[in-house]
């Protein structure tokens, strides 16, 4: 295997190591900085494919990724939860370890799901599929069991960053004007939740989405 | 005039489109829809009719619209079946939007609009569904005449009882699309595409072929009305306004026999006896139950309701009997059945259109829709009392007028049922031919109701006294239908040509040469030998006679006749209410057949000090069929609302449990 290989697949390693610190952190800061470094991870292994199989269209990408999910948007889920005053620790469904154990399964499921897609892609980073969809199916996980909305938010973004490695992996990224219309949604979709983030707490005095369950018609 | 009978159809069907969108453009005053959009909508229709004739005659032609999906374009095609059906559309919705013109002339600007709207909208979805030739556009066509006629339905929607009335219609009509759609996927069987070219080149296994049949008749029956698919018709046709409903009932549930045929007859083709019977079978207990519940009415349009659920039974009739001789290789027998089914069609499009009108305009003028509170209304109305006589003449098959000749036709058919190798069958078609035999003397029955509770004696309401004759508009409409009515019985003949010749291109034979002779003076459906009718002759003995009675009476009672009070029996007080009822003139049959109807009654005691008698009469198929239906919707609903939980934590969890066993599954 090329060097530029083993970088992505160190990389590769990064991105699932951050997803399963993000399930087990409880800190919304250090959510978002974790979030930042995953942006950060997924960039630079965007960079190195591009760099080492000339595809220009990923160095694109790459600087897309940079400016939307290191800086641009963890700015914005910064600024959020300054306004919101939501620092503290993050409530959970279910408690850390066990869903520290979920993630494992759920880890080694994609695994098996992806050795066959993977034998068939003839692309350098063929190998990392695995990775992405685990990524993304841990992303998952972290919406379902976090009780507060931006830890939620948070995962929905994650898991797009999942879904971006699984497109660079797999066929070497999708075509440039998908990606650009992805980045945008992305960039949108922040924009209103953090809208909506008001909106609930300005109806709840909270932004716990336990209060929500009000809605629900008899 | 266009070249092509397509052609000048899609311009009819576009014109229709293009007058409702003009109806919406000046809303304000509403000055398009009020003065012109009806009568330009009449003047489409009777070009349409024309064309339809054309049809019949020339060889079917095909085309290719450029507009639909991707991939998918709207194809169109016209034959002889579909140029019949436009012949019927275009004329009697001539004749309806004449009357309309003057009808909703009063109506405020906003509702006019969205009338004239959805009236023209719901008139060229009609043309499309016969118009179209591949399964596509024949749903688009279809759900659109569906949610076009909903609008109508529930033009009255600030009351409750009529956005009922427009759900069950929804519901039963969707019911009926989802048939259809499932039929059409049958026959489409997983290969080819959806024109309808295709469908008829697909070969199907007897089995499947019948499950098509089944999709067909139930799909297509429940907007027929047929039951127990029924429910709807009588709920939907009193709610709407009367031109409406004319439409609804002489036109709408036309459509759905159009597409019997057409699926049955030209798309699965191969018929078999089995389907046959199962049509006769469910068209003897349509027409029975029809007839004996309109007679049961004191709602005019309801009772005209139950006429279409009845007559609708007498076409399928004609068509089971059709199936059964075409199933045991007898063609020219079917086509017998086939022509006086679709003649039926025609009929029962023109005089039922024409008996709407009519209570439309006595509900317009007097107010009054409960027979029980009409009367005399022959003294205010003559003239709406005259076209409605023809359309109850016309409904009540008496000749020379237009529904003897195609129930005399259906007796034809099913007098040849000798040629009929099965025995059982040979001996169960006369059963269906008594029961039509029933249906139209108990028809007879209810029109001598209906005329003489509602037009004779004395009126029941100050208001049916100070009713006023309908508008020249209203009336040119009626007398439209009306002389339809007497061309159809009068020169039959030539309809008989022209159906022999959509029977022909649909089974590939006709009828006997002999039959093929008949002209203008004698109608022989068989042979010369079997059977004729003449209706000019019975018409000429009619007013022979007649004439002659009355010159005589002349003759010698001239000057001799005294005026003077009639003899009160004794009574010294007599007024409207001493008149039989609507309810009392259906007392012999309620009591006759008990076991057909739910009662509900309750009777005053003899000590009562202010006695009441009161009587409900209800449909059995709703505690059998509907409300348990209705029950178990309601609890499966119930059921699957647990899934909603409000927390958006189970939500994320259901789409995630998906992905992973869609995610297993496709591994």
């Amino acid at each position: 295997m090329t060097l530029a290989g083993q970088f992505v697949n160190l990389l590769a390693a990064l991105l699932l190591l951050i997803a399963f610190a993000m399930l087990s952190q409880r800190r919304i800061l250090t959510l978002i900085h974790l979030f930042a470094w995953q942006g950060a991870a997924l960039a630079l292994s965007t960079f190195i494919v591009a760099a080492s199989t000339g595809q220009n269209h990923l160095y694109f990408s790459a600087a897309l990724t940079v400016a939307l999910k290191v800086i641009l948007i963890p700015w914005v889920l910064h600024r959020l939860i300054d306004r919101l005053e939501v620092r503290w620790d993050v409530e959970t469904l279910i408690n850390i370890p066990t869903t520290m154990l979920i993630g494992i399964g759920l880890a080694i499921f994609a695994f098996a799901l992806a050795t066959p897609i993977s034998q068939m892609a003839s692309t350098l980073t063929r190998s990392t599929l695995g990775i992405a969809l685990a990524s993304v199916l841990l992303s998952f996980l972290m919406m379902i069991v976090r009780r507060k909305a931006v830890p939620q938010v948070i995962g929905f973004l994650a898991m797009e960053n999942g879904l971006f490695f699984a497109a660079t992996s797999a066929t070497y990224g999708m075509p440039l004007v998908v990606e650009l219309g992805v980045a945008l949604d992305v960039l949108v979709g922040t924009f209103i939740f953090g809208i909506f983030f008001f909106h609930i707490r300005e109806q709840f005095d909270s932004l716990d989405i336990r209060h929500m369950e009000k809605l629900k018609e008899d | 005039m266009p070249d092509s009978a397509l052609t000048g159809s899609l311009g009819v069907a576009l014109a229709w489109l293009a007058i409702a969108a003009l109806c919406l453009v000046p809303a304000r005053a509403a000055w398009f829809a009020r003065r012109l959009a009806f009568p330009l909508g009449a003047a489409a229709g009777l070009a349409l009719a024309v064309l339809g004739v054309e049809a019949v005659w020339s060889p079917a032609e095909q085309m290719t619209l450029p507009l639909g999906m991707p991939d998918l374009p709207f194809h169109l095609r016209i034959d002889p079946l579909a140029g019949f059906f436009l012949l019927l559309l275009g004329s009697v919705a001539a004749g309806i939007s004449v009357y309309a013109a003057g009808f909703f002339r009063a109506e405020p600007a906003g509702r006019l609009a969205l009338t004239g709207l959805q009236y023209h909208l719901f008139l060229a979805s009609m043309a499309f569904v016969v118009l179209a030739d591949d399964a596509y556009l024949f749903m688009v066509a279809w759900e659109t005449m569906a949610l076009s006629s909903y609008f109508l339905v529930t033009t009255d929607h600030d009351k409750p009882a009529i956005r009922g009335a427009g759900f069950l219609y929804l519901l039963i009509a969707h019911l009926g699309a989802i048939a259809v759609l499932l039929c059409f996927g049958v026959m489409h069987g997983g290969q080819g595409d959806y024109r309808f070219d295709a469908l008829r080149e697909a070969q199907l296994t007897p089995a499947w072929a019948t499950v098509a049949f089944l999709l067909a008749f139930f799909g297509f029956g429940a907007k027929a009305g047929m039951i127990p698919l029924h429910a709807w018709l009588p709920e939907a046709h009193p709610a709407a306004p009367s031109p409406v409903s004319a439409l609804l009932s002489g036109v709408m549930i036309k459509t759905a026999i159009y597409g019997m045929v057409r699926v049955i007859y030209d798309l699965i083709g191969g018929v078999r006896w089995e389907w046959g019977l199962v049509v006769l079978v469910v068209a003897a207990g349509t027409t029975l139950f029809g007839v004996l519940f309109a007679l049961m009415q004191h709602d005019l349009k309801r009772l005209l309701a139950y006429h279409s659920v009845e007559n609708i039974g007498i076409i399928l009739l004609g068509l089971g009997l059709s199936m059964v001789f075409i199933g045991f290789g007898h063609p020219a027998a079917g086509v017998l059945g086939l022509i006086a089914a679709l003649y039926h069609t025609l009929n029962h499009a023109v005089f039922k259109g024409l008996l709407f009108l009519g209570a439309g305009s006595i509900l317009h003028s007097a107010g009054l829709r409960d027979l029980n509170h009409m009367g005399g209304l022959i003294r205010p109305m003559p003239r709406t009392a005259f076209y409605f006589l023809i359309g109850a003449l016309a409904i009540s098959a008496l000749p020379p007028l237009n529904g003897f000749v195609s129930e005399w036709l259906t007796f034809q058919a099913a007098l040849q049922a000798p040629l009929l190798a099965h025995g059982v069958v040979r001996s169960l078609v006369p059963l269906f031919a008594a029961v039509l035999a029933l249906a139209g003397a108990l028809t007879a029955m209810c029109f001598v109701k209906v005329f003489g509770v509602a037009f004779l004696g004395q009126p029941r309401e100050a208001r049916a006294a100070a009713g006023h004759d309908a508008g020249s508009l209203e009336r040119l409409g009626m007398a439209w239908l009306a002389a339809g009515c007497f061309v159809l019985g009068l020169f039959p003949a030539f309809v008989l040509l022209m159906l022999n010749r959509v029977g022909a291109s649909l089974t590939g034979s006709g009828l006997s040469a002999e039959a093929l002779e008949s002209n203008w003076l004698w109608l022989v459906p068989t042979a010369p030998q079997q059977a004729s009718y003449s209706p000019l002759i019975f018409l000429l003995v009619i007013v022979g006679v007649t004439l002659v009675t009355f010159f005589l009476v002349r003759r010698f009672y001239h000057g001799r006749v005294r005026y003077a009070a009639p003899w009160d029996c004794g009574y010294p007080e007599q007024n409207a209410r001493m008149q039989d009822t609507a309810d009392a003139f259906g007392q012999p049959i309620r009591h006759v057949f008990e076991p057909a109807f739910l009662m509900h009654r309750r009777l005053p005691r003899p000590d009562d000090a202010a006695p009441r008698f009161e009587l409900k009469v209800e449909d059995r198929h709703w505690v059998w069929l509907y409300l348990p239906v209705a029950r178990l919707a309601a609890y499966l609903s119930l059921k699957i609302g647990l899934l909603q939980r409000g927390r958006i934590s189970t939500y994320l969890l259901y789409s995630f449990v998906t992905l992973i066993a869609l995610l297993v599954f496709a591994r």
